[in-house]
């Protein structure tokens, strides 16, 4: 018996005449990991939303056809009801804890299902082990990192032991650590409990190893339902956007696509095709303003010996120092309280170095993490001009819509527009600070290509490694408020275990490959074969 | 300033004994009026609030407590016209008139001041040292929807805190004249809507819709809710006591009337000893 059965089903929003589900017939089988996938506007959320049963009944709207979880009948019951039998999880972790201590968080499903307080107290104890939160349980829901956070609203899904567990796109909003902290759980629980999972992930290059499928969605109606080495096959023919970079490397070199590093690495092996491993990466080598810094031209960004030591905290920069030259662009990485913001901040004038000096040549333009913060007017036109908006790669049909109706990337743009939108004082320096988080591979190389035609220096804190690859041309490496390695991206990327791109990591660093097609470049000529075009 | 579990004993009592406790200091403030006793329970917050280590946190109320405590004595003093023993003539004041200032209405003053002070002390102790989960869960069986509100404001509060700076800097990022007060009104109405929202289906899927009373949890009593207890019953019982039995005599009008005897002094001593001695067993604190 399916635990998740959708058949025929329709859906459109209220006020909306076209559907964000379209005939949507769909089975999933106790213990499935089913991965959810689709371009923006694809209707992945509102599938997912239609098996926890907030459509229709929280949203509205019309609904034709039938869902039915673990038997129960949407129509007939809510999602209070369903509630017990399917678990959900949503992108922002600070508003899905809602009590005040984990313990209560996790609790509070279980209560609202009226369980007796030592099955509760039982049910809790289970869940925070199972996820690793046990340490977390009595500590203030407001003191805990979004990592945290998100496990907590896991733990709280899963507390109750639901057959379905319901995710839709639980990493978005957490750095790149964190979000393996999570799918690992996920897959534990996956694993170990025979729990059905429907997960919508944009880092699918993380999640398809694992997966038994994967549902590919296209204007609200199903376009691919196929296991992950299928699924790739399909997505190079007709969505390449949502071709992961293994796979991409593979297909470049005329090799059935599979999912996982570890697939991939073998799929190469079997072709005698995979590269001697490369030595490993020597220590870091380190510019700083006493000895080896590479000496700009013009520099665009001059930031010597900055200090930020907030009062009753730890320094969060130490003795900084960073030239950036016109024109460059320079990726920024390190782990979470490196100090990467908090430089962008400074740069930008947000907040005053402790010690230390800061010097630009011209204004400095900060895209801070959430575009939607720099959204306050009624129209796209009225946020910027259209030179801006052009600039920004905004489409212009968008000039009338509200901000806050626009998609994630075309917020990002348009937030873009806002910050460049001084025709007599063009920014000299542009920083972002993780522009690329929760956006799918489509949106994230139309911003590199963006990015790569500002005619301002760039300084671009991400954790992403597929977009340093594709924009960048230096990588500056922070750990504790310093510098701790700087250089080109293959000299940081190709050769690290953590800060790599996926063809990096299956390719062993050889040749300084970072993107597909630099992979597949170096593969063929070491065979003697012609790149193809 | 807010609750965080720490290694104390009254941290570790339960959210009903612990604020039973803070709800005793609190009376004893009130019904009490010798400076001396009024003295021996500050005394006695002080001393909980070391013993749950949370001394900073109560020094950050603290500082707003003094100034109110001493803005309380300055007009009691100004404006309070009763008591025999004139310490000061200001001649005429605009606003207040002829203006002395008497012994009786400057000690009156204080003694309400500090009064005010214990209150702010007791409420700040609560504050930190209660758990307000635990609290919550208390009322959610007279009445689940106004506590999960309750709860809600609580944790969803500092989260608009910190939207509300992230949006003050994005703000702080735009080229240009700064947007109109009603633009900005709006967008930020809207991202609490927004919020709010994504409250609204968190709780929905958690069952909140279907909600049934929760059954009464029956969690054994500790050593530390016990010592709690029998604590603020002590303290409540000695303020009372000494109030209804005349132990601690005090008048402040016409004539400043606060004789010290063995007794008063007694009082305070066992006041402060019943607050703080359920700090002294530190076995099973860890959080």
């Amino acid at each position: 018996m399916s635990v998740l059965e959708l058949e025929r089903v329709s859906y459109a929003y209220p006020g909306q005449a076209r559907p964000a589900l379209d005939d949507v017939s769909l089975r999933v089988a106790p213990g499935e990991l089913v991965v959810v996938v689709g371009g923006s506007g694809s209707g992945k959320s509102t599938l997912l939303r239609a098996a926890s049963g907030l459509v229709p009944h929280f949203h509205g709207g019309s609904f034709a056809g039938r869902v039915k979880v673990a038997g129960m009948d949407t129509r007939d019951q809510g999602p209070g009801e369903l509630a017990a039998a399917v678990g959900t999880l949503f992108q922002d972790p600070e508003t899905q804890v809602v009590m005040g201590t984990p313990r209560a968080e996790l609790a509070f499903p279980l209560e609202n299902l009226g369980e007796d307080p030592s099955a509760v107290a039982r049910a809790v104890e289970e869940a925070a082990l199972s996820l690793g939160i046990a340490h977390l349980l009595d500590r203030s829901s407001n003191e805990l990192s979004g990592g945290e956070l998100q496990r907590v609203a896991l733990g709280a899904a899963l507390a109750g032991q639901p057959r379905l567990l319901v995710l839709d796109e639980p990493t978005s909003q957490l750095d790149p650590v964190a979000g393996d902290e999570l799918l690992t759980s996920l897959r534990r629980c996956n694993e170990d409990f025979d729990t059905a999972v429907l997960l919508c992930e944009h880092r699918l290059e993380r999640c398809l190893a694992g997966a038994d499928r994967v549902v590919a969605l296209v204007a609200g109606r199903i376009a691919c339902d196929a296991p992950p080495s299928e699924f790739l096959a399909w997505a190079g023919d007709h969505a390449p956007e949502l071709q992961t970079p293994g796979a991409r490397l593979l297909r470049g070199l005329g090799l059935a696509p599979v999912p996982g590093v570890k697939r991939a690495r073998a799929s190469l092996r079997d072709q005698a095709l995979m590269p001697e491993a490369a030595p490993a990466p020597g220590p870091a080598r380190v510019r700083s303003r006493r000895w080896g810094r590479r000496s700009p031209s013009v520099s665009a960004l001059s930031l010597r010996g900055v200090w930020y030591e907030p009062g009753g905290g730890r320094a969060i920069l130490r003795d900084l120092s960073l030239e950036i030259a016109t024109g460059e662009r320079v990726a920024l990485m390190g782990r979470n309280g490196a100090g990467k913001s908090t430089l962008l901040r400074h740069a930008a004038g947000l907040s005053r170095p402790t010690r230390g000096r800061i010097e630009a040549s011209g204004r400095v333009a900060l895209l801070l993490q959430n575009p939607t913060d720099y959204l306050v007017h009624e129209t796209v036109a009225e946020e910027a001009s259209a030179d801006a908006r052009a600039a920004a790669g905004l489409d212009p049909s968008l000039a009338s819509r509200h901000p806050r109706d626009l998609s994630g990337g075309e917020r990002q743009r348009l937030a873009l527009a806002i910050v460049l939108d001084v025709p007599a004082d063009p920014p000299a320096v542009v920083c972002l600070d993780e522009p690329t988080r929760g956006m799918d591979r489509g949106h994230r190389d139309r911003l590199a290509a963006l990015v790569r035609g500002l005619d301002a220096a760039v300084l671009v804190a991400t954790h992403d490694p597929e977009f340093v690859a594709a924009f960048a041309d230096r990588v500056v490496l922070l750990a504790d408020g310093a510098v701790i390695a700087d250089g080109t991206p293959p000299a940081i990327l190709a050769g690290a275990r953590y800060f790599a791109t996926e063809t990096a990591r299956i390719l062993g660093g050889a040749g300084g490959a970072l993107t597909p097609e630099e992979g597949v470049a170096l593969l063929l000529a070491r065979v003697g074969h012609e790149v193809p075009a | 300033m807010s609750y965080r579990r720490r290694a104390s004993p009254l941290h570790s009592a339960r959210a009903a004994v612990a604020c039973a406790y803070c709800l005793s200091l609190a009376l004893a403030a009130l019904v009490l009026s010798a400076p001396v006793l009024l003295g021996a329970v500050a005394i006695a917050v002080l001393a909980a609030a070391a013993g749950s280590r949370v001394a900073s946190e109560i020094g950050r109320a603290a500082r707003l407590a003094v100034p109110v405590a001493l803005a309380v004595a300055a007009v009691n003093a100004l404006l309070t016209r009763d008591g025999l023993t004139v310490i000061a003539r200001l001649g005429n004041l605009p606003l207040l008139g002829h203006t002395d200032v008497t012994l009786e209405a400057t000690v009156y003053g204080g003694v309400l001041g500090l009064r005010a002070a214990i209150l702010i002390l007791c409420g700040a102790l609560y504050t930190v040292a209660v758990d307000p989960d635990q609290v919550l869960r208390l009322f959610r069986r007279l009445s689940f929807r106004s506590a999960l509100t309750a709860t809600l404001a609580t944790r969803i509060v500092p989260v608009l805190m910190r939207d509300s700076r992230r949006f003050a800097d994005a703000q702080r990022c735009r080229p240009g004249p700064p947007p109109g007060r009603l633009a900005l009104m709006r967008a930020t109405t809207a991202s609490v809507l927004d919020r709010a929202l994504d409250v609204a289906a968190a709780l929905e899927v958690r069952g909140y819709g279907a909600a049934r009373r929760p059954p009464r949890s029956r969690a054994a009593y500790s050593r530390h809710d016990i010592a709690f207890a029998v604590s603020a019953l002590a303290v409540a019982a000695l303020a009372v006591g000494a109030r209804l039995g005349g132990a601690a005599p005090f008048r402040a009008y016409p004539e400043l009337h606060a004789p010290l005897h063995a007794g008063t002094l007694v009082i305070a001593g066992a006041l402060v000893l019943a607050a703080a001695l359920p700090f002294i067993d530190r076995r099973g604190i860890a959080p």
